[in-house]
């Protein structure tokens, strides 16, 4: 601990390549996705700098840090949504499973049904109903049959613990749903795409307490089919919901291991600092 | 195999199935689409290249100078109209201008309630008016009151089609002035009117000028309201209250006549005029390149941010 | 000294308050020149719906010859509402396609292409009529009119009449061009309201670009783009001088649209043509001014509801599911 009574020049170590720690015990298990020596620079100036990091399947990763350390730009990175922002390059490489989602010859297409995300903003689509935004993703790949839809319909929106509020009125408008019922729709209307991962972008921050902790139940329970990746900026939330945790300081990964152990006995002195509240 | 992976075995099959199918009918869009850009810039392109290589031909000193010969002559030229399309500008502007930045004052700094929100939404419904329907009111109050076609019943009926036009860019121009600017001169105690010419105006001056440009460019092109009105004429200037030529109306006139070369000059006029208007449009244009905005698509933006 | 005070005061509110008259006046201008506007074409045109009443919109008579004079709207009305409808049937998807294309693109082609289709609606309207009447007419004719009369003029009447290039067709196409950077521009601000979040959600969900307009801008913007493309047709009901060079002129029952080879007249038109000639004195001009005031109130109608549904779309642009 006497490393945190001695000042700590911010950014001075280049590039930390940090990668889980015990990694031999982890070995064991597959990797569900793998970025490496990522790097995301918006007009000439990197926003995340050589990331490498690696998600076990079926697991849930945390990645923290203060606003602007670029881990909502790094989550991105993983479903190609870059590709839409106007200056943004992104060089390094993305595996899922084996394929590597940067390579040219891939439309991203083929890997976003793979990979759902879920943003910091509710984002259900406005004109429809949310039957009709659930299989949004579904009737655009050509399901068409009813029953399949219908029980596809059931099925996500029970997962997002959203069914029993409004399987009584599947037709409603969408944004007639609260804040956090529109969030879980979002949650539901990405896994009825069956991804295998789950890309979540502060998905509760602007949501009321109760939500909140439904969407955490909704993450917990859903760990056991889907690898998920969730950014937030609530070390509590993280310490609950997560396995792994990343701690991300102006772009670099700083420290990278389970969770109980950033949290609690943290290698970086300035993961120390910020879990502990010292800034942020 | 649990049914989640079971599903997502099934789905990722449709999706194998389905996905050329997507990629194509997404190409094929994509192809449709940019053709449609093409199209649309070919009239663009033809309709300059036409006029700079037919007018080029037609133009010398002469023919920018002199009035036109008798139809179907070679000679002559189009000076009557060009020194009445550049009268008329001006005069349109002395009424136009100042009506339409004062209103532009009034719904930016006024405005209050009902009735500066009707004032507004006639603003911009009257800038749509047919405006040949102006050069009808214009005719009516104008022409038959003082009982001739005249340069004040054209400068009457193009004014009304600049003053809307200056009156909403005036006003969005002065709605970006932060407001902080306002409190300071009321702080310094500076009275209304001081502040809004002194300091809101002199804040706003490039996006009010663009306005006032884009509406100059507007009125230089018409025609239709200029036919009732100043009525057209071979003669250079000689009055107010008499008929007046102007370029449209020439062109107009050129345009009717079945000889090759009043065609010929009819080319010739509309260089000039294209060159007058376009001329205003890109220096606008450069003016507001390192912008990044133009004050039509603002205008057009702010539409729906109505207080 | 308190006085002098009070007197400057009272000068400084007299003069702001001097100033607000002004501006007010100036404000209440738009509404005098609407109001009187309405007064003089109504009053003015008097004479026509007192001769003729309402089968002024219903006749089809054309004549000027004093002792016979008759006078009938109809063939100008369904001129317009012919070349509008053909214009907005060729001009609306290739000005949305535009608008998807520019709302789409990197800023560094979408930006000189947008200010390309400005420069489109900077061209006066005269030098698009000189344009088509000496340039664009005769490769219509050439390459459409004829090689279409040809092939299907015996038998569909749509292609019957005599391919000249004076012509409904010729008019429309070129009406076509005219409103295609009003409803671009505009279509592409509203595109541009669409956040950014709808196309995400669609591109998450896996969607082709085509497949992201679908599912996340058009149905969020459908409102704005209709409103769009009646903006469009406001535009090209009131347009003039193009059409009056290229519509061939018909009058009488003779306008009335019978093909689309057929020369025909709009109510714009045949007050551009006509005008001029007409006597105030006889029941002429009156019909004239009949034919203002009948465009006046389709104009008015269709850029009421354009507008409403424009700003009704950019209003919501940041409502609905950000709360």
């Amino acid at each position: 601990m006497t490393a945190l009574t001695s000042p700590i020049p911010v950014g001075m170590e280049s590039n930390p390549t940090a990668t889980p720690e015990h990694e031999s015990s982890v070995d064991v298990s597959k990797y569900k996705m793998i970025a490496e020596n990522v790097t995301v620079s918006y007009g000439g100036i990197d926003a995340v700098k050589n990331v490498t990091m690696k998600f076990k399947e079926n697991s849930v990763t945390a990645l923290i840090g203060p606003s602007g350390c670029g881990k909502t730009t790094f989550l991105r990175c993983l479903n190609r949504m870059h590709d839409m922002t106007k200056n943004a390059k992104v060089t390094g490489k993305v595996m899922l499973d084996n394929i590597d989602l940067y390579s040219k010859d891939i439309d991203p297409i083929y890997h976003r049904r793979k990979v759902g995300m879920v943003f910091q903003k509710p984002n259900p689509f406005p004109t429809m109903s949310v039957y009709d935004n659930v299989t949004s993703g579904l009737r655009l790949n050509g399901v068409k049959d009813k029953r399949i839809l219908d029980e596809i319909v059931e099925d996500s929106l029970k997962m997002a613990y959203l069914w029993d509020e409004v399987k009584n009125d599947l037709k409603k408008s969408a944004v007639e749903l609260s804040g956090g019922q529109q969030q879980r729709l979002c949650i539901a209307r990405a896994l009825a795409i069956q991804p295998e991962v789950l890309l979540m972008d502060e998905p509760a921050s602007a949501l009321d307490p109760i939500a909140t902790q439904k969407i955490e139940e909704t993450i917990t329970e859903l760990k056991k089919d889907y690898t998920i990746i969730i950014v937030t900026h609530n070390m509590q939330q993280a310490i609950r919901v997560s396995d792994y945790t990343g701690f991300m300081y102006i772009g670099d990964l700083i420290e990278f291991g389970e969770t109980k152990k950033l949290f609690t006995d943290p290698k970086e002195d300035l993961t120390a600092k910020y879990v502990q509240g010292h800034f942020g | 195999m649990n049914p989640i992976q079971q599903r997502r075995q099934e789905y990722r099959s449709l999706f194998k199935q389905n996905v050329k199918n997507r990629l194509l009918v997404d190409k094929a869009v994509k192809i449709v689409v940019f053709s449609c850009v093409i199209i649309a810039i070919i009239p663009l392109g033809s309709i300059l290249i036409e006029v700079f290589k037919n007018g080029l031909a037609a133009l010398s000193i002469e023919f920018l100078t002199q009035i036109p010969g008798a139809a179907g002559s070679s000679g002559g030229g189009i000076g009557p109209a060009i020194q009445g399309t550049l009268i008329i500008i001006g005069l349109s502007s002395l009424i136009g201008i100042p009506i339409g930045v004062m209103s532009g004052i009034y719904l930016s700094e006024y405005e209050v309630g009902k009735f500066a929100k009707s004032v507004r939404f006639f603003t911009d419904v009257f800038m749509e008016f047919p405006s040949i329907v102006i050069g009808i009111f214009a005719f009516l109050v104008i022409v038959l009151v003082i009982g001739s076609f005249s340069v004040w019943a054209g400068a009457f009926a193009l004014s009304l089609i600049m003053f809307p036009i200056v009156a909403r860019t005036t006003e969005e121009s002065l709605k970006m002035v932060p407001h902080t600017y306002r409190e300071a001169g009321t702080a310094l105690g500076l009275k209304k009117w001081v502040i809004t010419f002194r300091i809101v105006i002199s804040a706003a001056k490039s996006g009010m000028i663009t306005g006032i440009l884009l509406s100059v460019s507007r009125i230089g092109g018409e025609t239709a309201p200029l036919i009732m009105t100043v009525l057209g004429s071979s003669q250079f200037f000689h009055g107010f209250d008499t008929p007046m030529d102007a370029l449209p109306l020439r062109i107009w006139r050129l345009s009717l006549l079945p000889y090759d070369n009043a065609q010929g000059q009819g080319w010739g006029a509309a260089l000039v005029l294209i060159i007058i208007i376009l001329g205003i449009n890109l220096a606008v244009k450069y003016h507001y390149m390192n912008k990044g905005d133009n004050m039509l698509t603002t205008l057009i933006k702010n539409r729906g941010n109505r207080r | 000294m308190a006085n002098a005070n009070l007197a400057i005061k009272k000068r400084r509110i007299l003069s702001d308050k001097a100033f607000k008259i002004g501006a007010t006046l100036a404000g209440s201008y738009v509404l005098v020149v609407v109001a009187l506007m309405a007064f003089q074409l109504i009053t003015q045109s008097a004479p026509i719906w007192e001769e003729e009443g309402l089968s002024f919109i219903t006749k089809t008579d054309w004549n000027a010859v004093e002792g016979r004079e008759s006078f009938g709207a109809l063939p100008y009305i369904l001129g317009t509402l012919a070349t509008s409808a053909i214009a907005m049937a060729i001009g609306v998807p290739l000005s949305i396609a535009i608008a998807m294309f520019i709302s789409d693109a990197p800023p560094k082609i979408g930006g000189p292409l947008g200010f390309l289709v400005e420069l489109l609606a900077a061209i006066p309207s005269i030098i698009y009529g000189l344009w088509g009447l000496l340039v664009f007419r005769i490769y219509f004719k050439d390459w459409i009119e004829t090689p279409l009369h040809n092939m299907f003029g015996d038998n569909v009447w749509l292609f019957s009449g005599n391919p000249f290039g004076l012509d409904i067709i010729t008019a429309s196409v070129v009406l076509a061009i005219m409103i295609i950077p009003t409803v671009s521009a505009v279509s592409r601000e509203i595109m541009k309201a669409v956040p950014q979040q709808q196309r995400e959600a669609a591109y998450m969900l896996g969607a082709t670009k085509w497949e992201m307009f679908k599912l996340a801008v058009f149905p969020y913007s459908k409102t704005g783009l209709i409103g769009a493309s009646i903006l469009g047709l406001g535009r090209a009901v009131g347009e003039t001088m193009a059409v009056t060079m290229l519509i061939g002129n018909a009058t009488g029952i003779g306008a009335i649209p019978s093909s689309l080879f057929a020369p025909s007249q709009t109510m714009s038109s045949i007050i551009a043509n006509e005008f001029v000639e007409a006597s105030p004195a006889s029941l002429h001009m009156p019909a004239l001014i009949g034919i203002a005031l009948i465009l006046l109130l389709i104009a008015v109608v269709i850029n009421v509801i354009a507008h409403v549904l424009v700003t009704k779309m950019l209003k919501i642009k940041e409502g609905a599911i950000n709360n």
